[in-house]
């Protein structure tokens, strides 16, 4: 398989294993936690790296996947024990983590095999060359290997859990009711975005993670009403953007991150005007409709 | 000579002999920046859009790699310029996506931070291969770095910090009441549209001004954090701004100290680190809204419920026996409020401490003078209330108890005697007990 095959693998696994949690935090008007989560892993893949030495993905899944969680709890007892409003306490919470990853890759430079700029823009265009072996035995890029499980893993959890977690996103209060533990939901839904998150970070990076998580749910959401067709929907853009964004950087020679985040970007502006449910030319032809003829008011009859 | 003496001093010293022209500049800069963004934050956090300026700062990126496109210089009022117009575009965007869309407005921030980012990112790299070589230094607007800063950029950030401050010292009125009331400012006659978006212009000026020091990822902090932080001191919005800009310029000078001591400690990072201790410190200790302080109080609360809980118990068993000083043992106590033997022995030693209760034997308590005096008063204040429960908002009798229970450790003098007044002056309560008469003649038979 040829490079730019494998990249396009890695992209696109990365953009659906992001896109099939990431509806659930649209869903659930969460999506600025996409965003804090995917800043805060970086202390704890820092801290991994430190202790085990390696790049080996297990241990930055747990350092990085204990810091997802912190995040999600220190943002919940800000709110809840410090009074403070939901958006300021995921401001806070994350940007100050981040900071103190930043401050550990440079204290750490010399024993840390990461860049800044690595940890803002990923390096899916290297990812074919880290190539997983086994004796002497080839079996592709790791990447691969480690999206691909991810995606399973995501699969799995969303089939199995499919009803609790649609229900307590769109009806908390019900589902609480019928006796679903609406904050375990939650948690593990947390934990399965730091997973997703730490995953594709070392190919898309931080910040580009966030477009993955958001951008293709966003652009279903306007297309379709049913759950179940908004996660296929948001897979399928996922998927696309990454291969359009791998074209679009082979022209500019540029970012193949930037490029996808850009490529799904253009996918949600084009669902956003001509979306024939939700799109803004639909509305407003429905709604010119709707407008020009006003229905004819009955004349006032005087009261006998 | 006395340079002589300088070059002797520790680096922790030395620093504050600013001596060193590029530390006074440094310095000079992020406190600049940590008091434009530390106030113009308050006003974002005020209106719940505390996200906005991350969303914001993100959205320059692409701005400022077009500006150096275009331009092929790093001269600092052409990298704002686009910094600006880039931001305003995104700002512009999240208020489209969010109006002609279902889309919320987390969602609307999250794609315009990250899309734009990436356009940024997509330019970036594209600028980089193609091998400018004024280029170098342009990635340092993704966490700043704020050694690299010069005096003209130093000056912009003065005289942009400076006129910022201007408007909001000029506007400040109505920044104030769109911030907290926009409803009401649009129902006064005011320009709300046009406020809101002179607010979203200064937040998108000192977004663009920070991006040098502190770097597209790290600004969002410093208009969070200083305007969470200070938002524990007090409720005034007058001296919300004072100590958030404070809190800011404070941590740019932490930010520089540390970098200053550490070769390879970066300065936005640590200014970030210091403001979030800042909030952390204030989140703990601020007076009445901190954690301490609300725990303290919820404390005394506490320990007052329990005193007069027990108080009341041993008044209303003395009625029972027509005798006020009848001791009543632990037991009985506990049988009656639900609390644990370790804190009624505590509540009971409070109270023996301050004279309303006496032990006469072993594990048995009675009320002194005064602690007949104070559960008469609780015992009013409780029949009180069941009766103006039953009889203003007819309430059925036996429905009232509990209510009366919280009460009575609520209600002030003031609202007793007007209870009285209203009630005219009663002596029976809803389950014919005797309403103990207030001590300087509350009761008047008539």
């Amino acid at each position: 398989m040829n490079h730019g095959l494998w990249i396009m693998l890695v992209g696109s696994l990365a953009a659906a294993a992001c896109a099939m949690v990431g509806c659930f935090l649209v869903l659930r008007k969460q999506a600025m936690m996409g965003d804090a989560i995917s800043h805060s892993v970086l202390p704890g893949i820092v801290l991994a790296f430190l202790i085990s030495g390696s790049r080996s993905p297990l241990p930055m899944l747990i350092g990085a996947g204990s810091l997802g969680l912190l995040t999600a709890f220190l943002t919940g007892a800000l709110e809840r024990h410090g009074r403070l409003q939901p958006d300021a306490s995921i401001g806070v919470t994350f940007t100050w983590l981040f900071a103190v990853g930043v401050i550990m890759v440079s204290a750490f430079a010399g024993q840390v095999d990461l860049d800044t700029d690595c940890v803002l823009y990923g390096e899916i265009a290297a990812s074919p060359w880290d190539i997983w072996l086994i004796g002497d035995t080839s079996l592709g890029p790791r990447a691969v290997w480690i999206l691909g499980a991810i995606t399973v893993l995501n699969l799995a959890f969303i089939g199995l859990g499919y009803k609790q977690l649609k229900l307590t996103s769109f009806d908390p209060g019900l589902a609480a009711a019928v006796g679903i533990n609406v904050q375990l939901w939650h948690y593990l839904l947390m934990g399965f975005v730091s997973l997703t998150t730490v995953g594709a970070f070392e190919s898309v990076g931080a910040i580009l993670v966030v477009a993955m998580l958001i951008v293709p749910p966003n652009t279903a959401y306007l297309l379709t009403d049913r759950l179940s067709r908004m996660i296929m929907l948001s897979v399928v853009f996922g998927v696309l953007s990454a291969i359009g964004g791998y074209w679009l950087a082979a022209q500019l020679d540029g970012s193949i991150a930037g490029a996808i985040a850009v490529v799904s970007g253009a996918f949600f502006v084009a669902a956003m005007l001509f979306s024939p449910t939700h799109g803004v030319i639909a509305g407003y032809i429905s709604s010119r409709n709707t407008y020009t003829t006003f229905p004819e008011e009955p004349e006032a009859q005087p009261r006998a | 000579m006395i340079e002589s003496y300088q070059q002797e001093l520790p680096p922790w010293l030395a620093f504050f002999t600013f001596s060193d022209i590029n530390v006074r500049l440094i310095l000079a800069g992020c406190m600049l920046l940590g008091v434009s963004a530390g106030v113009l934050g308050c006003f974002a956090f005020l209106r719940k859009r505390a996200l906005l300026g991350d969303a914001l700062a993100h959205a320059a990126l692409p701005g400022v790699c077009m500006a150096f496109l275009l331009s092929g210089t790093k001269n600092p009022v052409v990298i704002l310029l686009g910094a600006t117009v880039s931001c305003w575009i995104g700002a512009i965007s999240i208020d489209l996506i969010t109006k002609y869309t279902r889309v919320k407005e987390e969602s609307a921030l999250g794609m315009v931070l990250s899309v734009f980012f990436g356009a940024g990112i997509l330019l970036l790299t594209y600028i980089q291969r193609t091998g400018n070589a004024a280029q170098a230094g342009l990635d340092k607007f993704l966490f700043g770095q704020a050694s690299s800063m010069l005096d003209r950029d130093v000056w912009t950030l003065a005289i942009v910090g400076t006129l910022m401050i201007l408007v909001v010292v000029l506007a400040y009125k109505e920044f104030k009441i769109v911030s907290f009331h926009a409803d009401y400012a649009t129902a006064l006659g005011l320009p709300t549209r046009a406020i809101e978006l002179t607010l979203s212009t200064l937040l998108v000026l000192a977004v663009a001004i920070g991006l040098q020091a502190v770097g597209v990822v790290l600004m969002a902090a410093m208009l969070v954090t200083p305007a969470a932080a200070a938002r524990y001191w007090t409720d005034r919005l007058g001296k919300m701004l004072a100590i958030a800009g404070f809190f800011g310029a404070l941590s740019g000078a932490i930010g520089t100290y540390i970098s200053y001591l550490g070769p390879r400690m970066p300065t936005g990072p640590w200014m970030v680190v210091a403001v979030t201790s800042v909030f952390f410190g204030s989140l703990v200790f601020a007076p009445k809204r901190g954690i301490l302080a609300r725990l303290t109080l919820l404390r005394r609360i506490r320990r007052q419920t329990a005193e007069e809980n027990v108080l009341r118990t041993l008044y209303v068993s003395g009625e029972k026996e027509h005798r006020m000083d009848a001791p009543c043992s632990t037991a009985e106590l506990m049988q009656f409020r639900s609390m644990t033997a370790w804190t009624l022995d505590r509540t009971l030693e409070r109270l023996m401490a301050r004279g309303l209760v006496r032990e006469t034997s072993q594990g048995f308590f009675a009320l002194t003078a005064e602690g007949v005096e104070r559960g008469a008063r609780l015992t009013r204040i409780h029949r009180l209330w069941e009766l103006y429960l039953t009889r203003k908002l007819e309430i059925a009798p036996d429905h009232v108890h509990d209510d009366a229970e919280e009460i009575e450790h609520i209600i002030t003098p003031e609202l007793e005697a007007r209870l009285l007044a209203t009630l005219d002056y009663p002596e029976e309560d809803p389950h014919a007990r005797r309403i103990p008469p207030a001590a300087g003649g509350g009761v008047i038979a008539t």
